[in-house]
Order: structure tokens, then sequence, then C-alpha cells
């Protein structure tokens, strides 16, 4: 499995002194800042990828930007890597520790700096939950829009790094377009400010660059987002459907029409049914799958722009659509959403989650080819996802105490990602590509592209310390990654129409 | 590059990359051209032409991805009139400074016009681009697809590079529907009642797509639902005004923008007005800041950079003058890096930006 790191494939670094390590660090943490025994670490063994599993070799927990630029000096010292955390929720290994590595955990590094309404923008600290934002902003009638599921947890600082969306990032942008300004310590201690209170910054715009850019370049100390108003008026159409076909045609009719949702999410039946079951949000078991549609903004424009969604969703053959009464069944709709990744606990022990995304048009086909892989690969495959910006969610439902089960989950899950790239899509929407989706980085970049991910690795830091072995795999398993596939002869999916 | 063939769409990326390497190999620095329209944005230069002008045609458009992708020589007036046929368009509004000019050159220089602080800027739609480097490498950066965390966002860093990074061949760019309703009002306040009046304005829900100053009245833009907007237009009071102002505003040919000498300040929204002698425009609700004076150039620079922006000489900038604020000393040694990075011998575009880069 990917989480062990092989020495041939991945980078390898000379183990430190320890005890010099743990003295020199203690220097500069808070007494309780410094974590060194297995069973204080246990916690930090793996992220919400938590199939992947390994242990770091200290845990540091800053609460300053000095010192989180200390232990980065030093680290760059004496040669250790390191591996940024924010809240752990991450789904792609992304804080997976590295051998030896310094976890370095943002979680206590979480005070809210300030909210400025006039300017629309909350200034916080990594650490800071993603839903506290919002908290936040909310008396002053203002929001941070993107809203990842695990909002409630997720910290900013891992947001900025997996560059995070939402459920309402198809009409409010990603992670990347609500930033301001965003503070980065570098391995060599240098304090950086990106971005700034101007619209834009002189230079390059690095801002963007180190927006998912995984805890690869640099260790985000401070970040200032943007706010929305709230908008006045939201409400959400349940619309069903007989075919999962029906229903992504559906999605692409509407975007064709003009109109750009808050939120247009899918559920295929396995995951609705387990999302009834589990919130009993009102779904009807029968439909082979839902859409819910949010559109919000002026009552009357609602109003007519929902006239227009269901008439499309009509079209294309729904057999039933219902719009939320009220705030009550609003929030009863998007209860399942929001559950249904628990939900799967009903399904089976564990669920292993994809982060394809395609273009919207070839939604019903990558459906129906997920689930031919799923019947040859012989596990179940449940879906909910971001249908209206193409961001799939398959999940392969699993039980890791079977013997194999979860290689032959990841087997099946690369095959989804790899069919994902050959209709034109992408390995990774939101989720980031961290250690999970290392090889398939090979499918969906050449050697050129990986050699530039490097070499703008490399200008951040060149001793290649953070975060090692994720992200941005190396040639050496590219090469390898290419021999395992090509000898079968053949271009995957060449029975699917490519680009 | 023979004129005779400009017209027509062509993809000469191979003969383009040719040019490159043979440039890198003998330490030849290269201008990038795609129109021209824009020479007077950045530092002069002098340097032999290579034109992308020719690299030109829509190579996918695909109305309900919300999706177009270009040859970077293709001329952005045919690609928003392309757009416009399927009732979609840039959302950034950006400049068009002539018949010439390029999508390339739209993203290279990274200019929005007015609707970009209620939709965002060219960095915020480009989802992918194909790209040159120094050594006439194709690279392919990002992809076709809104959502994509897959490598580094190189694509969003070619955005406003002016061309530093690579030669574009060409570009994605997410595009949105045209709004359904659009309407402009006039208000006769002075800038500072105007600056108030925003503040509260832009934290509510309004369908606000423009707001500027010019030295005598607040001009906003609504477009949207046709309720939302009747609504606002009913909410916020002044004047009925034509909509051509706009797009004056938009590609620059207000007078005040037409001036040799022209500064461009980004500041805070928030700011206040600042203490520099000369004509203003304030565009981007306050947070972009037109002004022609007499005052120096460190004067100017400085006052932006106190308020927490920037200043950039748009245009009329001397031989040697600088036209970007310069950067602090770690992040110029990191743009040098990623300069080095992409283009190791130095020849595309050097200096266009900074004389260090
Ligand atoms: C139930 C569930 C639902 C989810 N739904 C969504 C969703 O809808 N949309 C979505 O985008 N994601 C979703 N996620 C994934 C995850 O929550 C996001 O990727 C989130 O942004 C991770 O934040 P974190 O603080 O937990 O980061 P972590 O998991 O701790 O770290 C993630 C990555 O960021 C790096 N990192 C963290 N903090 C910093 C820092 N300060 N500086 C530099 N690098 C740093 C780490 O090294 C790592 O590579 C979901 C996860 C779960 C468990």
């Amino acid at each position: 499995m990917l989480d062990r790191f092989d020495p041939a494939l991945d980078p390898t670094f000379v183990a430190p002194d320890r005890t010099r390590l743990i003295a020199r660090l203690k220097a500069f943490l808070p007494n309780d800042g410094l974590l060194t025994t297995p069973e204080a670490m246990k916690v930090y063994e793996s992220d919400g990828l938590a199939a992947y599993r390994g242990m770091p070799g200290l845990v540091a927990l800053p609460r300053k930007t000095a010192e989180v630029r200390a232990v980065l000096m030093i680290c760059a010292d004496m040669g250790v890597p390191v591996v940024a955390r924010g809240a752990g929720t991450g789904l792609s290994g992304g804080a997976l520790p590295f051998p030896g590595c310094v976890l370095l955990s943002l979680s206590r590094f979480n005070q809210i700096l300030g909210v400025d309404p006039d300017a629309m923008t909350a200034r916080v600290q990594p650490g800071v939950r993603n839903l506290a934002i919002s908290e936040a902003a909310a008396p002053f009638g203002l929001f941070y829009a993107p809203d990842p599921s695990s909002q409630l947890a997720c910290s900013i600082g891992g947001n900025v790094a997996e560059n995070a969306g939402g459920v309402h990032c198809l009409k409010y942008g990603l992670t990347v377009h609500n930033l301001q300004s965003v503070e980065l310590v570098t391995l060599e201690g240098e304090i950086i400010t990106l971005g700034g209170p101007a619209p834009d910054a002189p230079g390059f715009d690095l801002m963007a660059l180190i927006t998912g850019s995984e805890g690869l370049l640099g260790v985000i100390t401070e970040v200032t987002v943007k706010l929305l108003p709230q908008p006045v008026h939201a409400r959400v159409l349940l619309a069903a459907f007989a075919s999962v076909r029906a229903g992504g045609e559906a999605v692409a009719a509407i975007i064709a029409a003009g109109i750009i949702p808050a939120g247009l999410e899918m559920m295929d039946n396995l995951a609705l049914t387990a999302a009834e079951a589990h919130v009993h949000a009102g779904y009807p078991t029968d439909a082979a799958a839902i859409l819910l549609c949010e559109l919000d903004g002026a009552t009357a424009d609602i109003d007519e722009e929902m006239a227009r969604v269901i008439s499309v969703c009509e079209a294309a053959g729904a057999t039933q659509t219902r719009v939320a009464c009220d705030e009550a069944e609003r929030a009863q709709f998007w209860a399942g959403r929001k559950g249904a990744f628990p939900a799967m606990g009903r399904l089976a022990p564990d669920y292993y989650c994809i982060d394809g995304t395609i273009p919207r048009r070839r939604l019903a086909d990558v459906l129906e080819e997920i689930a031919r892989l799923s019947r040859e690969h012989g596990l179940p495959v449940a879906n909910v996802f971001h249908a209206g910006d193409g961001n799939l969610h398959p999940l392969i439902l699993y039980d890791a105490r079977v013997d194999g089960q979860m290689e032959q989950a990841e087997t099946l899950g690369g095959a989804i990602l790899e069919l994902c790239v050959a209709v034109g899509g992408s390995i990774t929407g939101e989720h980031g590509v961290g250690r999970e989706k290392i090889n398939q980085m090979c499918a969906q970049f050449g050697t050129p592209e990986i050699e530039i991910f490097a070499a703008i690795k490399a200008a951040f830091d060149p001793a290649g310390l953070l975060n090692p072995g994720k992200a941005i795999p190396t040639l050496a398993r590219c090469a390898e990654f290419g021999a395992m596939h090509v000898h079968k002869g053949a271009v995957p999916f060449a029975h699917l129409d490519r680009l | 590059m023979p004129t005779s063939t400009a017209c027509r769409d062509a993809d000469v990326a191979e003969s383009l990359a040719d040019a490159v390497r043979r440039a890198s190999e003998t330490h030849t620095p290269l201008r990038i051209v795609g129109g021209d329209s824009k020479r007077f944005f950045g530092r002069p230069s002098t340097d032999d032409v290579l034109s992308v002008a020719s690299h030109r045609g829509v190579i996918a458009y695909e109305p309900t991805e919300l999706v177009i992708t270009a040859r970077a020589g293709t001329p952005i007036v045919d690609i928003e009139a392309l757009l416009a046929t399927r009732g979609q368009m840039l959302a950034f509004e950006p400049p068009v400074f002539g018949p010439t000019s390029t999508i390339g050159g739209v993203v290279a220089t990274g200019l929005s016009g007015p609707r970009r602080p209620f939709a965002g800027a060219v960095r915020d739609f480009v989802l992918g681009v194909t790209v040159l480097d120094g050594q006439g490498r194709s690279l392919r950066l990002g992809g076709t697809v809104v959502k994509n965390v897959a490598g580094f966002d190189g694509f969003r860093l070619m955005a406003g590079a002016l061309g530093c990074l690579g030669v574009l061949l060409d570009v994605s760019l997410r595009v949105v529907p045209k709004p359904r309703a659009e309407r402009a009002l006039s208000l006769q306040l002075d800038n500072s009642a105007s600056a108030t009046l925003l503040t509260g304005l832009v934290r509510r829900p309004l369908p606000v797509s423009g707001a500027f100053h010019d030295g005598a009245r607040l001009n906003l833009r609504l477009s949207g639902a046709d309720a939302a907007v009747a609504q606002a237009a009913r909410e916020i009071g002044g004047e009925d005004a034509p909509l051509g102002p706009w797009d004056d505003l938009r590609h620059m040919r207000l007078p005040l923008l037409s001036a040799p000498r022209l500064w461009r300040l980004a500041v805070p929204r928030t700011a206040g007005d600042l203490t520099l002698e000369g004509r203003w425009l304030h565009d981007w609700a306050g947070a972009q800041r037109w002004l022609v004076t007499d005052e120096l150039a460190d004067q100017v620079r400085a006052v932006a950079v106190a308020v927490g922006g920037h200043a950039t000489l748009f245009r009329g900038a001397g031989p040697d003058e600088a036209v970007f604020t310069s950067l602090p000393p770690p992040l110029l040694a990191l743009h040098q890096r990623l300069k080095a990075t992409f283009d190791p011998a130095g020849i595309i575009n050097p200096g266009r930006m900074y004389k260090e880069l």
C-alpha cells in the first residue's frame, strides 16, 4: 500500500540526531508544544484517509509564526523532513507522516485575529476551523463562501493548502477565489506575504501558486479571506430520476440554460437510500438518482429560475420534483447530502472516497462506466457528488478486515481516476493528490510537466524537505507506473471517446 | 510571420517552439507579442519579436461546460463574438485596445475590467494553459474542467505574468452566462460620500457589477436577474444612465484613461482619499484608481504602499523607469528562482516586468 514510502521511488533523507533535534526544538516551542512518545503521537498517525498510517519522528505544536519559523529553520539546518498538518481531515493522505519527519500540527495556532466588515475580510490564524470564520462573520451579515462538507472540523490552513471546494463553489468559487492574502513561511525561514489588502499585488500571482500546494512549498501561518454578503433567500429543489443518465443530462441542461445554481449535487440510489436511513431527509428511495439544486438571490428571481430548472428537469425525465416548502425542509434536504459520507457506515465497514473531475457532459457515460468497473472489481460504489462542477465522489465500499479488500479498493479507485483523465478530466477536484494519487499524477501529466512541478518545488524548497513523497511523483515513480500500465498493451478506456 | 496568414486559423505551435529553442541556444532575448496592442504596458523592450498572432483559432467551445479553449493568437473580439452567440461572456471584461488584441495577451497582462471586484479577475477564470517554456518545451498545465487541484496551479501563475514565464500557446477559460438584465445608474455624489455609500452597498447581496466615480458622479451598473436588478435600482435611487460609458471605461476610452502618462493604483477599497495632486478616476468601488499627476514616481508609489496597495505606471514609462512597484527582497528572490525554473536562459520577455527578472 502507498503508506509505505519506497526508497527507490520516493525521496530519502539521512536520519538526524534525535536527541539534538529535540533539544533544539524545545528551546523555541511552548512547554506543551513538542510530542515525542508514540502514545502521544498516535493520533497524528493518519489523516482522513485512515487506511494510510505512519509514525512521525516528532510532533511540534506551535502557536505563533515565530515558532513555526524556528521549527522550519532547525529542520532545514538538520535536514529533517517536515509535514504540515491542519485538522487532519484531508482525504488524500496529504498529512500522512513521512518516516522520521517533524509533523507540524497547526491546530493550536487557531485565533481569529479580526473581522473587518467594511473591507469584508477576516484575518485568521491557520488552525482556525472553516465554519468558525462564517460564524464570526455572521453578525455582520457576511459569510465565508467555500464550505467543504468537513467545515466543522477542517482548518483554513488546510483549505488553502488543498484549494478546498464545497457545495456552494459552483456559484461562489473555490478557496483560491476567496482569498485576500496569505502569510507563508519558507523552509529557509523567510516570512512572506502574498496578496494583500489591495485587489492584486505586484509580481507573479504567488498566492494562486501557494493555494493547493499541499504543504510542499511553505507553511501557511496567516490567512485573510474575503467575505460575501449572506444571500437573502435560498430555495432548494429535489428532483428524482429513474436513471443516473437522466440525472446527469439534467445537470448539463440546467447549466446550458444559463442558470448557475448556488449548489447542484447528485446522489445515486445506493447513496440516497443510505442517507435516507441515516438522517430521514425525505428522499424518494425508489429513485435511481436525485439532484439537489439550490438557487439564491431575490425572491422573484428564484421563483422564475426555479420554474425553469423544474421544466429542464422534467424535460430530462424527472419522475418527481419537490421544492422544499420551508427552511426546515431545506435544511433536511441538505442534511441528507451532508450526512451521506457518514451514512456509508450502514452499507459497509469502510468506504474509500474518490475525487475525480470530468466535463459535465460526460457525467452519464462516466457514471455508467464506474458501475461497470464496480462490477468488474467486485466492490459496490455509491455516488454522491458536486454534479454542477463535474466533481465526482464515488465511494467504494469495502471491509478492511477482509484480506486484500483495501488493495482491491485502491485498484478500483485508481481505475476510476484514470477514467476521469481519459475523458478529459482530472484525478482530483478538491481533495488533493497527497500520497494517495501520487501514481495517477503520472497518468494525468507527462514528464515535462512533472519536471516543472519538481522545479517549482525546488524554487521554494531546494532541499525537498517539505512534505516529501506527496503530490509530485519522482520520475522514477512515473517510469515504474508507466511500465505497470503499458504491459497490457492497450490504451486505458479505449472504448470511450477522447475529448 | 507573413500577415496574409494572420487572419486564418492555424496551428503554428511547432514553429513557435522551434523559434524559442533557437533563441535559447543562441541566448537571444525575445519580446513575445500577440496583437501588440498593449506594447505600452510593462517595461519597454527592443528585443527580437516573436509573434504568436498567427497561432490562432478556437480549439473547443462547449457552452454547457462554460469553457472555451483557444490558441493564444485568437483575437479577443472574435472570442467575445462567439460567446455572445450562445449568450455567454468573459466575466472579467478585459480591456481591448484594438481589433488585433489576442486572448494570449489578455491572459498574460492579466488586466480585468469594471466587473472585476464583483465577478473576479482573469486569474480566477483561467482553467488551463499550454505554454512553451524558455527551452521550447510545451507544458500543459491545468485543464478544461472547473475543478482541478492536481499539480501546482502553474496556469493561474501565467495570468498577469506578462509572458515572463513562457509563451502561451493556448488557454482554457471559464465563461459565464450573460446577465438577463443590465442597467446603469448615476448619482450626484462627491467621492467621499460615494465611498461611504459603496461601503454599505457592497456589504449587501445586491447585483452590483460596476462602481466608478469619475470625479463628479458615482456611476453604478447592475447586472443579474430581472427582479433583483429592478429592486436594487429602486432601493439605490439616482438617475438612469446609458450603458455606453461602461464600455468606454472597460476599454479605457474615457478621456482621463487615454492620458499619455497614466498611473494605476491598486489599493484597499476602503483606503479613503489619497494625498496626491492630480486628476483621479476611482473604479472597482475605489480599489482601482487611475491617476494623471505630475507628482514624482517615488511619491506616488509611497502613498499607494502606505495604504497597503501598489502603483503601476500603466502607460508612459520612460526607458529606464520602473513600471511596477518593487518587490521585497525575499519575494524578488522567489520570482527570480521561478523565472529561472521556466526560463533558465532568461530569453522570454526579460525585463518586461522587472529589470531583475
Ligand atoms: C467527511 C469529509 C468531507 C469532506 N468534504 C470536503 C469537501 O466538500 N470539499 C473539500 O474540498 N474537501 C473535503 N474534505 C477534505 C478535507 O476536509 C479538506 O481537504 C480540507 O481542506 C483539509 O483541511 P485540514 O485542516 O483537515 O488539513 P489536513 O488534512 O491536516 O492537511 C491537508 C494538507 O494540507 C497541508 N497543510 C495543512 N495545513 C497547512 C498549513 N498551515 N500550511 C501548509 N500546509 C498545510 C498538509 O500538509 C496536507 O498536505 C472532506 C473530508 C472529510 C473527512
